[in-house]
């Protein structure tokens, strides 16, 4: 029985309704970090989770450019789809049209920071263009599409998702450097130790599934 | 021979995720029954035969400055079709696969066989080692559907295999996300040990 509870809970908050409302956003933010965690139970955004969560330091310059490219994504695809795609019926060019915007924003936004603030460029920069590729970031404008979610519920979905992204990348990196020194079986070495490590750390955020918000 | 080498290089020696662990959010994600697998994999192998198609007969018109942006358009609009068809012709399929149909567009699996292969080979070669490499990314995702699906519903292909008292209580872990991360950690360990067993031979 518990074992159908789990799953649906693990595919509900892609439903929600178009509506409002402080329950509807704390939902949102919670669902996002813990209980739908984007990387440990829906699969997006793994190659950056198993790629740049060797150091704690690149981990927290990759959340924090995922987490600011994902806040502009999601107000980007959500006017774009309600001002242009709707009102001339392209719907079907939804894939095409998000995930170029995606890739004009991670342009826009490196040429910005390099202009008006070089410490933050620096701090990031190796990283940004790598978002493109980040599946986390077209996903939540596809969800944001999909559940029909108003400007204000579309940000605070991908912003929520990134935190959430950004809470598994940096807990992970600090696994990751404290088994560095640890003992583990030859055969396990490197990946494969990785994705298990990966695994005990998504069984914890199963937990989160009781919370049912 | 070269020819063979473009088609049977995807299967094992490149295998797009055991070996250069590509791909892999949707690996993960919907290798909880082998339905869902297979699906996923002719929706991806498609893509990747005719962006490598696509590509690889462009390479020359292609400007080298702007050709990553040019790939994800064709990447894309592969994709948006295979959305279309899908929903018209296999709705379940298309609703069990759910938001992992448009994010094959960033599926690294396809982008990296566009960088890495067919803007530098024929579209023969291109061809082939589109449907190769969308072979091995296929028979991957069945090896750990299978593996998923009958540990954690009893099932193979929605057919009951281990017998009704197994299925009451099935290993539900494997099915949920941390068996897929758990499974892949002890998957990868062994081709470890083929591998190390191959050097040793040598």
């Amino acid at each position: 029985m518990s074992h159908a509870l789990l799953l649906s809970t693990a595919v509900s908050t892609t439903g929600g309704s178009g509506g409002g409302g402080i329950a509807q956003i704390m939902g949102l933010v919670i669902g996002g970090i813990l209980i739908n965690n984007y990387v440990l139970s829906r699969f997006l955004g793994i190659c950056p989770f198993l790629g740049v969560s060797k150091q704690l330091d690149s981990a927290v310059g990759m959340g924090a450019a995922v987490v600011f490219v994902m806040a502009m994504a999601g107000a980007a695809c959500y006017a774009l789809w309600q001002l242009l795609l709707v009102p001339l019926h392209l719907e079907y060019l939804s894939t095409i049209v998000f995930i170029l915007i995606i890739a004009a924003l991670v342009q826009l936004v490196e040429m910005v920071l390099l202009k008006y603030s070089p410490a933050l460029y620096k701090a990031l920069g190796i990283y940004l263009p790598l978002i493109t590729t980040n599946c986390a970031v077209l996903g939540v404008a596809v969800l944001n599409k999909d559940a029909g979610y108003n400007l204000g519920l579309s940000v605070v979905n991908a912003v929520a998702g990134a935190l959430g992204f950004t809470l598994a990348l940096v807990l992970m990196a600090g696994l990751r450097e404290r088994m560095e020194y640890s003992d583990v079986p030859l055969f396990l070495k490197g990946k494969p130790a990785t994705f298990i490590l990966a695994g005990v750390m998504s069984m914890a955020f199963l937990g989160f599934a009781g919370l049912g918000v | 021979m070269s020819l063979w080498k473009d088609f049977s290089n995807g299967f094992y020696t490149e295998n797009p995720i055991f070996r250069i662990s590509l791909g892999m959010c949707p690996f993960l994600a919907l290798s909880t029954s082998v339905q869902n697998a297979i699906g996923m994999g002719a929706a991806a192998t498609f893509v990747l035969v005719w962006s490598n198609v696509a590509i690889s007969s462009l390479r020359n018109v292609i400007p080298e400055k702007i050709r990553i942006p040019c790939y994800i358009v064709f990447i894309a609009t592969f994709v948006s079709l295979v959305d279309m068809v899908m929903a018209a012709y296999a709705p379940p399929l298309h609703k069990s696969l759910g938001i992992y149909i448009p994010l094959i567009v960033v599926n690294c699996i396809i982008l990296g066989r566009a960088e890495a292969f067919a803007n530098k080979n024929t579209v023969i070669s291109s061809l082939l080692d589109g449907i190769g490499m969308g072979i091995g990314f296929t028979l991957a995702m069945a090896l750990m559907a299978s593996i998923r699906e009958i540990l954690g519903n009893g099932t193979w292909y929605g057919i009951n295999l281990l017998g009704q008292r197994f299925a009451n209580q099935p290993v539900l872990m494997a099915i949920l996300p941390p068996g897929a991360f758990i499974l892949m950690g002890y998957i990868l360990g062994v081709f470890n040990i083929i591998d190390r067993r191959k050097e040793r031979a040598a």
